[in-house]
C-alpha cells in the first residue's frame, strides 16, 4: 500500500543543513500498522509530513497505492490518505463548531449529503449527535481527539496517518482512544502508519516497526522480536530497556547515540 | 524513614472560587515524607499538582489553601510568618515545574540564574555562588560546566534545561524537593538520567522527594511509596514494588488500561469510573 524509497529531507543550505531524513525506506501492506518510533528530533514525524504532503522539500520515491507521489498532491490523495495529529488542542478550529469542522472536508471533496456523513461520523467515533454543534474549547482532550478522528474518516480514506495520537491524552483516555482506532481499521481494512516516541503504544497497535535516530532507521522489527528483547540494534535495546520504566544499574550503562548515524 | 517526618500534611484542602461556583480541587488530603521518594500519581484535574503546590503556598486567588496542618521540620508553614517561610520556600523546600522553558529567565544566562538562586539563600559571595553553580551543573552530569554556565536557556536542549532547573533547585541544598512531572517533556532516555540525578541525592543526601507524575509504571518503579489520586482524594497509598497488588478499583483501572510490550494488542480495559470513590475515606 505504501512504499517510501530513499526518503531523505534536509532543512536550510550548505554547511548549516539540517538533515532530519536520511535515505529512510519503509514499505506498509494493505490492512497492516506500522509504528515509527524515535525520541524528539529522530526524523519520525518529519516521515510522517513528506509522506503527508506538509513538507514539499523531500528527495527520493514514494508510492501510496500505486501511484507515485510528487511534491505537489492533488484532492484525489487527500481522500485517500488522511492524518490525525498530536495535540487535539491546536488541530481543531478553535471558532468552528464540529458541525463545520466536520463538513469542510465533505464540501472541499464535493462529496454532497454532508449532514448524514457528519452524523454517521459522529456516531461512528462514539460521540452521539449533542456533540455536533458544540465548538472545541466545550470537549474534553478525548473528544476532541475523537473528532479529529472522524475527520480524518469522513473522507473515507484508506490509509491513516497518526502522528502521535495519544500522547496528550490521559492513560485512561488514551485507551478509549486506542481502542476506538483498533476498532475501526478492522471494521474498514484500514492501513496505518503510527508515530510514536511510547513504544508500549506502538508495540499495542503495530505488528512491525522502524526505529529511528538522528534522521535514519536503524532498525526495522518485528513485535514479536521486540516483545522477546531480540532487538539487534544497540539504540533499540538501550530504548527498550528506558521504557521498561526505571533501572538504577541500567542508567549507568546508557550511551550516547548522538551522531552516530 | 526517620521517627519524626519530613512533612507532615493533615486535611488539606484547596478551593477555587469560580463563577459557577467552588471548585474543589484538593478535598482532605493527609500524608507524611520522609527522607525518601514519595510518588503521587493521578490522571489531569486530580489535584496532585495542585496539592504540590499548596505545601509551599504557591496556589494563586481564587484559590484558597486550607488544612489542619502542613508541618515541616517542626514549623507549621500555614501560620509561620513570611520572612521565615520565604526562606524555606526555594531554601529548605525547593520545587521543580514540568518544562524548564517556562521556568528559566530567557534573557539572564543560565549561570547567573542558578548563583542567584543559591545567593538568596544563603550569604555566600559572587565567586563562591559561581563556583556553586559550576559544581552542581556538574553533579547533575552536564559535561562542559564552564559552556553552559555561559548560555542562554534557549541555547541547551530540553533535557539539558530540565538538569539546569534541577541544579538550580539543588544549589540551596534543599532537605525537600518537590517534582512536579520535571521529566514528562523529555524523551526516555534522558528522563532515565534525570531521575538517576535524584534518585542519587536521596539515597546520598538524605533528602526527601515528593515526585508528582501521571505515568504509574514509572513512579512504580522509581519511588519507594505512592500516593493515588483522584478528584483531589487520596484513593489509595502502597509501597512502590507492589503497586501491581493495589486493590483500589481506580488503581486497579489505571494500571490495565496501560498497553503493554510485552502484551499483545488487543481492546485494552477502559476506566469505569465509580462516583462513590469521591465520597470514601481513606
Amino acid at each position: 500500500m505504501i512504499q517510501v524509497r530513499d526518503l531523505s529531507v534536509a532543512f536550510g543550505r550548505g554547511a548549516h543543513a539540517v538533515r532530519a531524513a536520511r535515505d529512510v525506506s519503509f514499505h506498509v501492506a494493505q490492512g497492516e500498522s506500522f509504528g515509527l518510533v524515535g525520541e524528539s528530533g529522530s526524523g519520525k514525524s518529519t516521515v510522517l509530513r513528506a509522506l503527508s504532503g506538509l513538507l514539499t522539500n523531500w528527495t527520493g520515491a514514494m508510492t501510496v497505492g500505486g501511484r507515485t507521489l510528487g511534491p505537489r498532491r492533488d484532492k484525489a490523495f487527500y481522500k485517500l490518505v488522511q492524518m490525525v495529529f498530536q495535540d487535539p488542542y491546536g488541530s481543531l478550529h478553535p471558532r468552528h463548531t464540529v458541525d463545520r469542522i466536520l463538513g469542510e472536508p465533505v464540501a472541499i471533496h464535493r462529496l454532497g449529503d454532508a449532514d448524514a456523513r457528519i452524523a454517521r461520523a459522529l456516531e461512528n467515533v462514539g460521540l452521539g449527535a449533542r456533540f455536533r454543534y458544540r465548538y472545541p474549547h466545550q470537549l474534553s482532550g478525548g473528544q476532541r481527539q475523537r473528532v479529529a478522528v472522524a475527520r480524518a474518516l469522513i473522507l473515507e480514506p484508506k490509509v491513516l496517518l497518526l502522528d502521535e495520537p495519544t500522547s496528550a491524552l490521559d492513560v485512561s483516555i488514551q485507551a478509549e482512544v486506542l481502542n476506538l482506532l483498533e476498532r475501526i481499521k478492522r471494521e474498514r481494512g484500514l492501513t496505518y502508519i503510527l508515530v510514536s516516541h511510547n513504544l508500549s503504544v506502538v508495540a499495542h497497535m503495530c505488528a512491525r516497526l522502524a526505529v529511528m535516530n538522528h534522521g535514519a532507521v536503524v532498525e526495522e522489527l518485528t513485535v514479536d522480536q521486540l516483545r522477546a528483547h531480540a532487538p539487534t540494534h544497540a539504540y533499540t535495546r538501550q530504548l527498550l530497556t528506558a521504557s521498561l520504566g526505571y533501572d538504577r544499574a541500567a542508567v549507568e550503562r546508557f550511551e550516547d547515540f548522538a551522531e552516530s548515524a | 524513614m526517620s521517627a519524626r517526618p519530613l512533612l507532615s500534611v493533615e486535611d488539606l484542602r484547596v478551593d477555587f472560587a469560580t463563577p459557577k461556583g467552588v471548585v474543589e480541587a484538593v478535598r482532605g488530603v493527609s500524608f507524611d515524607v520522609g527522607r525518601e521518594k514519595l510518588g503521587v500519581v493521578g490522571e489531569s484535574g486530580s489535584g496532585k499538582s495542585v496539592t504540590g503546590r499548596a505545601i509551599l503556598g504557591l496556589v494563586r486567588p481564587p484559590g484558597k489553601i486550607r488544612a489542619r496542618r502542613i508541618e515541616f521540620d517542626g514549623i507549621d508553614l500555614l501560620s509561620t510568618d513570611r520572612r521565615t517561610l520565604n526562606q524555606i520556600r526555594g531554601g529548605r523546600i525547593s520545587m521543580v515545574m514540568q518544562d524548564p522553558k517556562f521556568s528559566l529567565n530567557p534573557v539572564i544566562t543560565v549561570g547567573k540564574q542558578i548563583a542567584e538562586a543559591y545567593r538568596l539563600h544563603g550569604d555566600a559571595g559572587r565567586k563562591a555562588a559561581k563556583r556553586r553553580a559550576l559544581d552542581m551543573l556538574a553533579a547533575v552530569r552536564i559535561r562542559d560546566p564552564e559552556r553552559v554556565y555561559n548560555a542562554y536557556p534557549h541555547e541547551v536542549s530540553g533535557g539539558m534545561g530540565q538538569r539546569i532547573m534541577i541544579a538550580m533547585m539543588l544549589s540551596p541544598d534543599p532537605d525537600l524537593l518537590i517534582a512536579d512531572e520535571p521529566t514528562s517533556a523529555l524523551d526516555v532516555t534522558v528522563q532515565m538520567q534525570v531521575l538517576a540525578i535524584l534518585d542519587d541525592l536521596v539515597t546520598q543526601r538524605g533528602m526527601g522527594l515528593i515526585f508528582i507524575s501521571h505515568d504509574l509504571n514509572l513512579v512504580a518503579s522509581f519511588c519507594d511509596r505512592v500516593l493515588i489520586m483522584y478528584a483531589g482524594r487520596i484513593m489509595e497509598v502502597c509501597d512502590a514494588k507492589r503497586l501491581n497488588e493495589a486493590r483500589h478499583p481506580y488503581t486497579r483501572g489505571l494500571l490495565n488500561c496501560l498497553p503493554r510490550i510485552d502484551e499483545p494488542g488487543g481492546n485494552l480495559p477502559v476506566l469505569n469510573r465509580d462516583p462513590a470513590w469521591v465520597d470514601q475515606r481513606l
